[in-house]
């Protein structure tokens, strides 16, 4: 053995560092758990040095700018000297303010405005993973931060949060292959999940070829997936063709169209101007469902004018209740050996059997 | 010849003669993992560079032992393991890494790898090696559906050699000659 481990000193050693390695991945993998004491330490130590990193851009840009901006004002000042006239100057006056606006001060009035409690976060770095669109902000637990919470700007929604540290989070970008979320068309409500695929466009998926979806509509948060606040912008549709079995759409997501710098992690969302609070014992921070709408969504329920008019039905529930009709029209009783089939082509609201096409000759 | 303690020999000049302070040793992957943390937010097309690999192929060249290469991989592959999102395992980078710091270290011990151009050779072919070894790591334990796009990978490789030539130099200068 010892004559061994001294001949094949190396490969023993290569041998044992992959071996423990593949264990360390066996472990994660079966578990289904992260071994986050690791990554803790790792985002620990390098969060202050990120932060210190982007706090120095961050003051050199922003020197930058007013000094900048100080030329400017000068020559505008020369410039408005000359002309002598007031209304110009309090209008360029008024461009200088503009353009010198921080994105700091439009998420404070984007917090302000919005119904959702947030809080504004800077992103510090990227993840090292080469497959995943992922980013690192300066707010973690310590600032109430958790696991699932939305990530979103003004022009419209980031990510999510999917890891978070004592001083640190890790935000899934909606760009990311594994992220997906609920939305909404603007125009005609049609319903879709929206789906990254590691490029600057997301698909939304799920959309029967029959629905109406047109290029340049807006689409929006449906509040379907708990994590996102209905009616958060998210893109506008570039490209919308039907496919073999699902419409393929196409959007540029409005949230990633500027940078990210600075973005709001919301901390307690709000549908609309409905105010929820999440719901307890969740290990996810998950947001309440949302209110449905009248006539957006079938609901037998709500034809009948029954109290649980909310009641959140899905497809599965439309055609079972489709089919009960045909069958209560035809007087089948479903699961009654003796009751004959009944004809699933001529429904309550069409009683007449359609007339199929005349054969085509084979030639 | 032991180095005396805070220093790592460099074992590619001649034996003894210059040697790395342990900070620059841990300092530059460390520098390597934040530069691809960092920079690529603001210069996106500095993405394809992967400096910890390239830290690790030339402290793997420097040392010129297998064991201290693996174990050097493994370090720096597992850093980074732990800066990437938390649905990446650690271990992926780590076995990945392990593996280029022991062939790097065992090709050192065969051929003359103190010419520039050998060593950005190397570096090409490491990137390689790396980019395909993980790629099948991902599908083979993960289960993972990506994608493998040789043409890219090789580009991406020449331009790591490219850049890993004036790196590797660069290094150099921070050995402390006795």
């Amino acid at each position: 053995m010892d004559f061994f481990l001294n001949r094949f000193r190396n490969l023993t050693a290569l041998l044992a560092a992959i071996l423990a390695q593949l264990a360390l991945l066996a472990y994660q993998i079966k578990s289904g758990q992260d071994v986050r004491l690791i990554r803790v330490w790792a985002v620990t130590a390098v969060t202050p040095l990120a932060r210190f990193i982007e706090g120095g851009r961050g003051g050199l840009a922003h020197f930058l700018k007013n000094y900048v901006l100080l030329l400017n004002v000068r020559e505008e000042n020369q410039r408005l000297k000359a002309d002598l006239d007031r209304t110009e100057m309090e209008n360029q006056y008024l461009r200088a303010q503009l353009s010198t606006a921080d994105r700091a001060v439009a998420l404070a009035i984007f917090q302000k405005t919005s119904q959702s409690k947030t809080l504004a976060a800077r992103v510090i770095g990227n993840t090292t993973d080469p497959n995943g669109k992922a980013v690192i902000v300066d707010r973690g637990a310590a600032d109430g931060i958790q696991k699932g919470m939305a990530v979103i700007k003004p022009e419209g929604i980031v990510g999510k949060i999917i890891g978070v540290f004592p001083h640190a989070s890790d935000v899934l970008l909606v760009t990311d292959p594994s992220f997906a979320a609920g939305v909404v068309s603007q125009k005609n409500r049609v319903h879709g999940t929206l789906k990254g695929q590691g490029q600057s466009t997301v698909i939304v998926d799920y959309i029967q070829n029959e629905e109406a979806v047109q290029p340049g509509e807006w689409f929006l948060t449906s509040g379907d997936d708990l994590i996102f606040p209905r009616g958060i912008l998210v893109g506008q549709a570039t490209v919308v063709r039907n496919g073999k079995s699902r419409k393929e759409v196409y959007l540029a997501p409005s949230g990633m169209q500027s940078g990210l710098e600075d973005v709001l992690i919301v901390l307690d969302g709000v549908h609309g101007t409905i105010t929820e609070t999440p719901l307890p014992n969740q290990p996810m921070h998950l947001l309440a469902p949302p209110d449905s709408d009248a006539g957006e969504r079938f609901s037998p329920a709500a034809e009948s004018g029954s109290a649980a008019a909310s009641t959140v039905v899905t497809d599965l529930d439309r055609s079972v209740e489709h089919y009960r009709a045909i069958g209560a029209a035809q007087n089948h009783r479903y699961g009654d050996k003796n009751s004959p089939a009944p004809d699933y082509n001529v429904t309550p609201e069409n009683p007449a059997r359609p007339v199929p096409p005349p054969p085509v000759p084979r030639p | 010849m032991s180095a005396p303690r805070g220093k790592f020999r460099d074992s590619v000049g001649s034996a003894g003669s210059s040697k790395y302070h342990w900070s620059v040793v841990v300092g530059i992957p460390l520098a390597a993992i934040l530069f691809q943390v960092y920079v690529p937010r603001f210069v996106t097309d500095v993405a394809y560079l992967e400096l910890p690999l390239l830290a690790t192929v030339y402290f793997a060249l420097t040392f010129r032992s297998p064991v201290a290469g693996l174990l050097y991989g493994a370090s720096v592959g597992l850093a980074q393991d732990s800066l990437a999102r938390p649905q990446h395992p650690l271990g992926m980078y780590g076995i990945v890494k392990t593996l280029v710091g022991y062939f790097t270290a065992f090709v050192s011990q065969r051929f003359d790898v103190r010419n520039s151009s050998i060593r950005a050779i190397l570096a090409f072919f490491f990137y390689f090696f790396h980019d395909f070894f993980y790629w099948v790591l991902s599908r083979a334990l993960l289960g993972e559906a990506v994608d493998f796009d040789p043409i890219r990978t090789l580009v991406r490789a020449m331009l790591n050699g490219a850049v890993s030539a004036p790196l590797f130099l660069l290094l150099d200068k921070l050995k402390t000659t006795e």
